[in-house]
């Protein structure tokens, strides 16, 4: 979360809580609600790594909030972010891990690994079906959209993978 | 009886081999498939897996090489043309992926004929086309000749003909094959409708995200079912990472959906 908290930081200084609501208005509900805790931590790392630094502002009727600013290397370090491309989400893959060693492990029973798979698989594109039919905002409908076409992808590779292995 | 009175449909060990220049090619090997009314099931599979055949062969489009077919109860699979032919004009509505309308009849015309043929006196036709079309979002095209809509809209036409003669069973061959994606979601939702109506429907797809529609997807390969099965009901929403340590009752979203930490 380090650097979507970066990219808030650089169009103007926040404290935790408004990062935690500017990700939700930003993602919507495609993306879980991050946890203020989490965003806490970050933040705590992103100084100790000198990426931000922090001031207490005082406020009178309610207890000093402290507001998170971006120092140079943090605009450096998003930059940098922003310039690289990045990799695609499938580099190693829990569900061949288990296919490929399911013989090794004493469960040869490849169809039946194959046919669990797809069955979650589909429930997961149900999922995102439903996401999607609530979601009326253009980033998360696009972000939905990626993670359905990823998942078809993964049920055409099912489906290789069955035809080589089965 | 292996035929259950609650059952739609069954299959029982369904054979299609296609015989042509001294070679034999075995589309389907014995599938055994059921459908209860009102259940809504998808079969999906690679190409040449079988599954059309199996549709067709269900529709009575082609006969089968083997095995038999049982309709409400009754057995259909050794039933002639005619008889095939009445049996879909009452109780089967077909949608297929290229719409296939009457070109020179309007879009009206192409929903009341099927009500007619279905055994509709003239205004029941009319009441029904009426209705289907305002529920299809289709009634300021009425009197439109189909080539003047898009395929979306079409494939919605198809969609009014095919329930035109309120059938017990809806049967449909990749109806969103031809489609982009909002005219495809459109497309869906409907069937959805349909489906929630107490419409059964048998369904034909390679799209995963219109088999995951579907209350049970039944999956062919090389003429044979692997698989079928009940879909489980997704997660509606993503887990909040602080709620993660609880096991989810029921499938979660992928991780692309989810922040990188």
């Amino acid at each position: 979360m380090r650097m979507p908290l970066l990219a808030l930081l650089a169009k103007e200084p926040a404290h935790g809580y408004e990062l935690k609501t500017r990700l939700e208005k930003v993602f919507g509900e495609a993306y879980p609600s991050p946890n203020i805790g989490q965003i806490y931590v970050t933040l705590q790392r992103l100084e100790r790594d000198g990426l931000v630094f922090s001031q207490d502002v005082v406020q009178t009727t309610r207890p000093n909030k402290r507001v998170y600013e971006l120092t140079d290397v943090g605009r450096e370090a998003l930059l940098t972010w922003m310039d690289r491309p990045s990799d695609g989400p499938r580099v190693r893959d829990d569900f061949f891990m288990k296919l490929a060693l399911s013989e090794h492990a004493g469960a040869s029973d490849r169809l039946g690994l194959i046919n669990r798979q797809r069955r979650h698989y589909l429930s997961q594109m149900r999922g995102l079906t439903e996401l999607m039919t609530d979601c009326d905002q253009r980033i998360p409908q696009l972000l939905i959209e990626g993670a359905m076409l990823h998942l078809q992808a993964d049920l055409d590779w099912l489906q290789r993978c069955q035809e080589e292995m089965v | 009886m292996t035929n259950g009175a609650a059952m739609l449909l069954r299959t029982v060990g369904l054979t299609k081999i296609f015989r042509g220049d001294g070679v034999r090619v075995a589309a389907l090997r014995g599938v055994d498939v059921a459908l209860h009314h009102g259940e809504f099931a998808a079969v999906i599979g690679p190409s040449g897996s079988g599954k059309s055949t199996l549709l067709h062969m269900v529709g009575g489009l082609e006969p089968p090489t083997n095995g038999e077919i049982w309709l409400n109860g009754a057995r259909v699979d050794g039933l002639s043309q005619a008889r095939w032919a009445m049996l879909r004009r009452r109780h089967i509505g077909f949608v297929f992926q290229f719409f296939n309308l009457v070109s020179n009849m309007t879009v009206a015309d192409n929903v009341e004929l099927a009500a007619l043929m279905g055994g509709a006196t003239r205004r029941q036709a009319r009441d029904r086309r009426e209705e289907l079309l305002a529920e299809l979002g289709l009634a300021a095209k009425a009197d439109a000749a189909p080539a003047r809509l898009s395929g979306g809209e079409q494939q919605r036409v198809a969609l009014a003909r095919a329930m035109a003669n309120r059938p017990s069973l809806l049967l449909a061959d990749e109806p969103t094959g031809n489609l982009d994606s909002a005219a495809s979601q459109a497309v869906l939702r409907l069937l959805g409708k349909a489906h929630a109506d107490g419409q059964a429907i048998l369904l034909v797809t390679h799209d995963a995200r219109v088999a995951c529609a579907a209350d049970r997807v039944i999956s062919l390969f090389d003429g044979m079912v692997i698989d079928d099965a009940a879909m489980d009901l997704p997660l509606l929403r993503a887990t909040p990472a602080a709620d993660r340590s609880d096991p989810p009752l029921r499938t979660p979203l992928p991780d692309v959906l989810k922040l990188r930490g």
